[in-house]
């Protein structure tokens, strides 16, 4: 059977919706199912986990380390692992969960594709703890205060722009008083 | 106040039916995920090293700064039958997660139920408030206050380029997942739904159904929530879902409109025939029930129906789960037992004044 909409692909989806005690029947291909907006099932159950490790061995580093491995025996590094908890990257790839909070120090580097993929964003921005942060918290509120300032130049809005600034002279001496 | 009650009782302080714009946004939620530094992370922990962690999350909840916010109750997983923790799974209090998967899981619910503190779930602590209407700018200064509390007496793992630690990368960053549930039958009904959700999808937010990921959306409620936690403040991510939320609501009064004025015979029938159905069906099966209830919910809304309170259907939505009836019927029931009490539920709750 060929799809109803197109009539030149066959019918892969088969669709029938019962609205009201009517009941429809449709014969659709994926690509117009996918027009109409109808949901593409049959992926199952595919959890967040799933796609996660998709990601995580996505890595065509690691792939290039394992041929030249290969090559030389001698020179073939042991997994990476975070030394407090014991977790090695791959399982940590496999699983799509940290065992601790060191894994992020000891994957290091590593992780920042990872976190592009997901957050298109490497570092964060925004709460910052009280006590443990401190000085990280001043530091972090001035450079938000600084880009703030300079979307108030860019659209000119210069009262705007100049409480910004004497608000970052005041955040700037408090750092330079508690050092 | 005792589990007893958690258990008994259907309402939340969520399910109120008040509260910014509460004939389309039922409820607002904001969860904020958070880890101590010197333990593993429940993954990894080991029965002794996860008591801990419950203990000293248990000693700060019970602290006096704590006791301004609220006075909790803990509960441990341990304690609970099956049934017990479906039950606060579907008053959304737990995760299904806490109640499958943890080990030595508690949780740490406040007298309204509008705070739920999981301990042991995938990260140490889980901080929820869920409150009705659209309300995320308190619900999100009411969890970070509780927060601040308990950074001020445990070692928070924070890292000063990837933010608040968490097993899971998805949740790094600021750790906060903000969500509202929508209920949405005049874009279902004008078939406009399905752009709006490919739309939402590129602009960095989600859509899952009633009882979150991997749920189905049933009875026209959809639950929209951010996705990324890292690079974007807690306000601007929660500004981002604000004015996302606020112009879907805009484009369902928009449709609302469009329907009564050009359909006006067609959706009343619609209606009122389920409300009758309602009033009268002696068997029916969870899947109709949220459709029926969402009829009559927009037929509050519109001012067909009268005589019933969107509180009713609140509390509908969670009494008719299969946990709850079993609950209240205080044995097992069969598939077919369920429809039948669900539907005699419905007509006591729909037929009480």
């Amino acid at each position: 059977m060929n799809c109803q909409e197109c009539g030149k692909r066959p019918a892969t989806l088969h669709l029938t919706k019962i609205v009201n005690g009517e009941k429809t029947e449709n014969h659709l291909c994926e690509h117009c199912a996918q027009e109409k907006g109808h949901f593409v099932q049959g992926f199952g159950n595919f959890s967040i986990n799933n796609l996660l490790s998709g990601l995580l061995n996505f890595d065509p580093m690691s792939k290039n380390a394992a041929q030249g491995a290969m090559g030389n025996p001698s020179t073939a590094t042991k997994p990476m692992r975070c030394e407090t908890c014991g977790m090695t990257y791959a399982q940590f790839s496999k699983s799509g969960r940290f065992g601790c909070s060191d894994c992020y120090e000891h994957f290091g580097s590593k992780l920042d594709p990872l976190f592009r993929r997901i957050h298109g964003n490497t570092n964060h921005v925004g709460k910052v703890p009280e006590r443990t942060g401190g000085q990280i918290k001043i530091r972090k509120e001035l450079e938000q205060l600084k880009s703030t300032l300079q979307q108030y130049i860019a659209t000119e809005e210069f009262e705007k722009a100049a409480e910004m600034r004497d608000r970052i002279r005041a955040l700037e001496q408090k750092i330079a008083q508690s050092q | 106040m005792s589990l007893q009650r958690f258990m008994q009782y259907p309402w939340s302080n969520w399910m109120k039916g008040e509260g910014p714009d509460a004939d389309i946004v039922i409820s607002t939620r904001l969860r904020i995920a958070r880890n101590l530094r010197q333990h593993p992370f429940p993954l990894l922990a080991t029965d002794s090293q996860a008591e801990e962690v419950v203990n000293k999350v248990a000693e700060v909840a019970t602290s006096d700064a704590m006791q301004k916010v609220g006075s909790f109750e803990q509960v441990k997983m341990e304690q609970l039958s099956p049934l017990e923790k479906r039950v606060l799974v579907e008053k959304h209090l737990i995760s299904p997660n806490l109640a499958e998967e943890s080990r030595k899981g508690a949780v740490l619910l406040s007298e309204d139920e509008s705070v739920s503190i999981m301990v042991n779930e995938e990260d140490h602590i889980r901080i929820q408030v869920f409150l009705p209407g659209f309300q995320l700018s308190e619900a999100w200064e009411a969890g970070s206050r509780i927060d601040d509390i308990f950074e001020k007496n445990l070692n928070y793992a924070f890292n000063e380029n990837r933010g608040y630690l968490t097993s899971c990368p998805t949740n790094v960053g600021t750790g906060i997942r903000a969500s509202v549930m929508l209920h949405l039958p005049a874009l279902v009904m004008t078939q406009q739904i399905n752009r709006i959700l490919q739309a939402i999808n590129q602009v960095g937010l989600v859509v899952r159904g009633l009882y979150g990921e991997g749920s189905e959306a049933v009875g026209n409620l959809f639950q929209l929530s951010n996705q990324v936690t890292l690079g974007m403040s807690e306000s601007d991510i929660i500004s981002n879902l604000y004015s996302v939320a606020n112009q879907i609501i805009q484009q369902e009064r928009e449709a609302r409109r469009y329907l009564s004025e050009h359909s006006r015979t067609a959706l009343e029938d619609r209606i009122c025939r389920s409300y009758g159905t309602l009033l009268y069906a002696r068997t029916v099966e969870s899947k109709e029930a949220a459709q029926r209830l969402s009829d009559v919910r927009l037929g509050i809304d519109l001012g067909i129906i009268d005589n019933v309170t969107s509180f009713t259907l609140n509390e509908l939505l969670v009494s008719t789960q299969p946990g709850y009836l079993q609950q209240a019927a205080g044995q097992k029931l069969t598939a077919e037992q369920r429809d039948e009490r669900r539907a005699r539920l419905i007509r006591e709750k729909l037929s009480a004044k």
